[in-house]
């Protein structure tokens, strides 16, 4: 198994996707394309997760993956045969946990069971193995809201595993706990698996948290965004139990996060295979990141010495990817830094601008705004142009939206109005709408 | 009343009681509900007596001693009609949620219904409900409860047809794909995560409908007067008697009544709808001794456990029936209704609207639309006029109450009987009141409308007071915010939203009782005021059919254009720019 074709399918494959892709229609008529022709599958015995940064749809394609959505074109095999409607080899693990909070925890675990019409002794029967599985023997009676967050999750594990499941899909489940929590839950889960007990055939997890992903998994399948697509996968042969202080898992951890920060990057096999450039892009994403995030990211990074690994920033921040990612790809984009082998490294500019006084840091960061961003620079000759009136804010929607969907046009516009209110180059005003060159 | 308290983090292992002594708990429990099977079943039975009209008609005695028998018979009424208000929107509500087609149609038509005041269609349902029963008060009784259930249903399938579509989106997958049935999906995720807010709007509902039930026992139609025995027909007959001291006992049961319903019947069902909070957060438990005493009591559970395996054989083959055969995934693909059924429904609709009006038209004539539109201009100006004078009387004293807590706990319960109680019981003293001093009914009638609308705004504005952060609150003192200035920075940004939500509620209040306030009488004196209230009211006692048609078709574009044109802005405003965190 050293090159997995995801659209051969073998005895063992017990779900598969191919070429599936997924647009939404939007209220003004348009399409919002999230998935383009994805395919992977997940053999019997391994664990696959899937990693993205968010807007690579990965979340969709887990559903429709387990049948809750339908993809708009391709296909879903499970154990070969094509699926309509809910796959009932699968369970899914919530992020939020999905429990009924009027249920009692035994209720909740046996819910899936019930539902299938199994008697009510066979239910209250597995119900209670699978809480002795995730420890949690004796609080049958209980309700949800009695439980600590991590105990709620573990009543969700376990009305996961009631159903004995080909795939047990898990969407991000360890998001919503605190760091501590997550990791003890996150380790039990681990022995579970490699003890050889686990009662689903396979694993699929979704996640945006890079160690989860190669501790967990025997493959990691790295989702691009806008529009989702696999990159490509990369085999995790590091034996079991794992161990983060492994040398071989920090060098790929630092693998991953730098083809992460880099988009356009091609996605090797593993890691020592330096990253080739992909097509650049027309007209670049704004990353949404505060501008007071960028000069503390900066300042954080010049008192490290000006070099600091990822997975270290990521951890001594307390940050998780897809709030860390956006500001350092903002701080590449202004040219303050530049990512590689999974270090940040500050630019001459990116020093100056960690040490500069509150004055000569907005006149740095509106010199390398108008020379690294485009749209900041038409923007502001537009409004030149025309400088009493201001001009609308749908203006600049419109020309965005030729670019990205309503709902990133959006978002690009307010990050755009955030840069240029703090580089002092334009005003906005939320109540008229409308944006003015900023008075000197 | 109403205790809150912090209950600490414990794990109730619900071990089953094992304990089956017999208390004073069960022998409360035991004794109250074989009473109230009693009185149901003795009250239910006197609707069948005979009733010819105009002929024979029961008649009302004014002893004080008669009351609580009339009270009886009008809870009776009021329940029923909760329980029908219950069923359809339960059945309506559940239709608009899951299906596109259905929705398209039904919450615009529940919109409409919303905005048609009932009181306006009286004479229609009376005449139609007694042609359905002849011979028997059940006509009658059918005619008041629906009078009731129209009050009720609206508030109750929109409230229920919200939470349907607000139930998170992980908790609706985690049902699809665990496969339960519809059956298993609605009653273990959908109406459970609905219950707090039926209850809350059947509690709302259920105050405003005494107003209704105090209408429609006593009224007019088609030139007969009809008389159903209540507490509503025993306010009009001591009216018509001029019987002060009749009408001070019935205001006296009124209040009693509203109490004790309060305590036997909506606080228990507060308090244990609760339990079906959709965050899962623990904290405030709400407790109650109504609730206490029936979970203290042995007799529930036994009866519980007695009827456990036919309830689980029932659930299972519900379940059975529903269970979804196909794709549920095909299924979310297929578009909504399409362009062609937009159309269909739109050409229905104006085919309806052209018969009524040329009903309407063929009979009276574009004049008299003039006529009653400007009737609904006067109308329309003493609802601003009420709205404007409510919120300059009530506001500051609305504000005061909500911002301290100690006045806020003394006053709600008495808040909350004010706004329950039918304020067409007041009118009669306000009507004396107006002829001896010689108002004329044009300005009374605004009073009339407030007695029973205001309360909204009052309730409001206090919850919004509350709802102002106390951040706020203590930064404006630090720097020194008093007087005029808090209240232009602070105050009234600050509860501008609540206002907006009392508002509307109270206009659409005030329209309703116009029918009533109107035309009032004392004895023989009759006032009546010029607006279009007084118009329908009119027409209904008359039976003028097209003028009838008419007042209400014009008062309902009165009502959806005034929320349309100034509410929703006001709303839209309350939204964005003044919305709090």
């Amino acid at each position: 198994m050293t090159t997995t074709d995801p659209l051969v399918t073998t005895a063992g494959t017990m779900l598969a996707g191919q070429h599936i892709s997924k647009s939404f229609p939007l209220p003004d008529g348009k399409q919002m394309t999230v998935l383009e022709d994805v395919s992977l599958n997940v053999d019997a015995g391994e664990v696959v997760a899937l990693l993205g940064r968010s807007g690579s749809g990965k979340s969709t394609l887990l559903r429709i993956l387990s049948g809750l959505i339908p993809p708009s074109s391709g296909t879903v095999l499970k154990n070969g045969e094509q699926l309509a409607g809910p796959n009932s080899g699968v369970a899914m693990v919530f992020q939020s946990f999905a429990l009924l909070p009027w249920l009692t925890v035994q209720e909740n675990a046996e819910l899936g069971l019930y539902a299938r019409g199994v008697s009510k002794n066979v239910c209250e029967e597995e119900a209670e193995k699978a809480l002795h599985m995730v420890g949690l023997e004796g609080f049958g009676g209980a309700y949800p809201r009695e439980l600590s967050g991590g105990m709620r999750q573990r009543v969700g594990f376990a009305r996961a595993f009631v159903m004995k499941p080909d795939v047990l899909m898990m969407d991000e489940p360890f998001s919503a706990l605190d760091v501590l929590t997550a990791e003890n839950l996150r380790g039990e889960i681990s022995e579970l698996w490699e003890a050889g007990k686990f009662p689903s055939k396979s694993i699929l997890l979704v996640t945006h948290n890079i160690e989860e992903a190669v501790t967990l998994s025997d493959r990691v399948i790295i989702l691009g965004a806008n529009p989702g697509s696999v990159r490509g996968e990369l085999k995790v042969g590091i034996p079991r139990p794992r161990n983060n202080k492994d040398p071989r898992f920090a060098s790929l951890v630092d693998y991953i996060y730098t083809v992460m920060t880099n988009p356009t990057a091609e996605v090797g096999p593993g890691p020592g295979i330096p990253a080739k450039p992909r097509k650049p892009e027309r007209f670049p994403m704004l990353p949404h990141a505060r501008t007071g995030g960028i000069s503390g990211l900066c300042e954080f990074v010049a008192d490290q010495g000006g070099r600091e690994d990822l997975p270290k920033l990521a951890e001594r921040l307390r940050l998780e990817i897809d709030d860390l990612l956006p500001t350092v790809d903002a701080a590449v984009m202004l040219g303050f830094a530049e990512v590689s082998e999974g270090d940040v490294i500050l630019t001459t500019a990116g020093r100056e601008f960690a040490i500069a006084n509150v004055e000569r840091s907005q006149e740095m960061f509106r010199e390398q705004l108008l020379a690294y961003v485009p749209f900041v620079a038409t923007v502001v000759e537009t409004l030149r142009q025309r400088k009493e009136g201001g001009v609308a804010k749908e203006f600049f929607i419109d020309i965005l939206d030729e670019h990205f969907s309503e709902s990133e046009a959006e978002r690009q516009f307010e990050t755009l109005i955030n840069w240029g209110r703090s580089a002092h180059l334009f005003e906005y005003d939320a109540t008229e709408e409308r944006l003015y060159l900023a008075s000197d | 009343m109403l205790r809150v308290w912090q209950k600490p983090l414990s794990f109730s292992l619900g071990i089953a009681r094992s304990n089956l002594r017999f208390g004073y708990s069960d022998l409360a429990v035991g004794l109250g509900t074989l009473t109230l099977l009693y009185v149901a079943a003795r009250i239910g039975s006197e609707s069948l007596v005979k009733f010819h009209p105009p002929g024979i008609i029961p008649s009302i005695s004014l002893d004080p001693r008669a009351l609580p028998g009339y009270a009886a018979r009008s809870t009776l009424r009021m329940f029923i009609a909760l329980i029908f208000s219950t069923l359809f929107t339960l059945v309506y509500g559940y239709a608009a949620a899951r299906s596109r087609w259905a929705e398209k149609i039904l919450i615009p038509l529940l919109d409409i219904l919303q905005s048609v005041p009932v009181l306006g269609f009286l004479s229609i349902t009376v005449t139609g409900f007694i042609a359905l029963f002849p011979g028997s008060l059940l006509g009658l009784e059918a005619a008041s409860i629906f009078a009731i259930f129209t009050s009720q249903a609206w508030n109750m399938t929109f409230s229920f047809y919200q939470s349907l579509r607000t139930v998170p989106d992980e908790l609706q997958e985690m049902t699809e794909l665990y496969r339960l049935s519809a059956w298993e999906r609605f009653t273990r995720l959908e109406l459970p995560a609905s219950v707090i807010g039926l209850v809350w709007n059947g509690m709302m509902s259920f105050g405003g409908g005494w107003f209704f039930l105090a209408a429609s026992e006593a009224i007019s139609v088609l030139n007969h007067s009809y008389t159903l025995p209540g507490l509503g027909s025993y306010v009009a007959a001591a009216v018509a008697a001029k019987d002060f001291s009749a009408l001070g006992w019935a205001i006296v049961t009124m209040v009693l009544l509203i109490l004790a319903i309060d305590q036997f019947f909506w606080r228990p069902l507060v308090t244990i709808a609760d339990r079906y909070k959709l965050e899962v957060s623990a904290g405030e438990v709400r407790q109650f001794w109504v609730v206490d005493l029936w979970r203290s009591a042995h007799l529930p559970a036994l009866v519980g456990r007695a009827f456990g395996p036919a309830w689980r054989y029932c659930d299972r083959r519900l379940s059975g029936i529903t269970r979804s055969t196909g794709t549920l995934a095909s299924a979310n693909q297929s578009r909504g209704p399409g362009a062609l059924y937009n159309a269909i429904v739109i050409v229905i609709a104006a085919a309806l609207l052209a018969i009524a009006a040329h009903f309407v038209l063929a009979e009276v004539g574009l004049g008299e639309v003039r006529h009653a539109a400007l009737l609904g201009l006067a109308t329309g100006g003493r609802v601003l006029l009420l709205i404007v004078v409510s919120t300059l009387v009530w506001t500051p004293i609305g504000v005061a109450i909500g911002l301290s807590p100690r006045l806020a706990r003394v006053s709600q319960p008495l808040i909350q009987v004010l706004a329950s109680f039918p304020a067409n019981f007041l009118f009669p003293f306000a009507t004396l009141g107006f002829i001896t001093l010689g108002i004329s009914l044009n300005w009374g009638s605004i009073l009339l409308m407030a007695l029973g609308s205001q309360w909204y705004l009052l309730f409001n504005v206090i919850g919004g007071a509350q709802g102002i952060p106390n951040d706020l609150r203590e930064m404006g003192r630090s720097i020194g915010l008093k007087g005029g200035r808090e209240w232009k920075a602070l105050i009234a940004p600050g509860i501008f939203g609540s206002w907006v939500t009392g508002a509307i509620t109270a206009s659409g209040g005030a329209w309703n009782a116009s029918i009533v306030s109107e035309l009032v009488s004392w004895g023989n004196t009759t006032l009546t005021a010029k607006g279009l209230g007084s118009y329908i009211a009119g027409a209904t006692s008359k039976g003028d059919w097209p003028r009838i048609v008419l007042g209400v078709g014009i008062m309902s574009v009165f009502v959806v254009g005034f929320n349309r044109l100034v509410w929703g802005r006001l709303y839209h405003l309350a939204g964005t720019k003044y919305r709090l965190g």
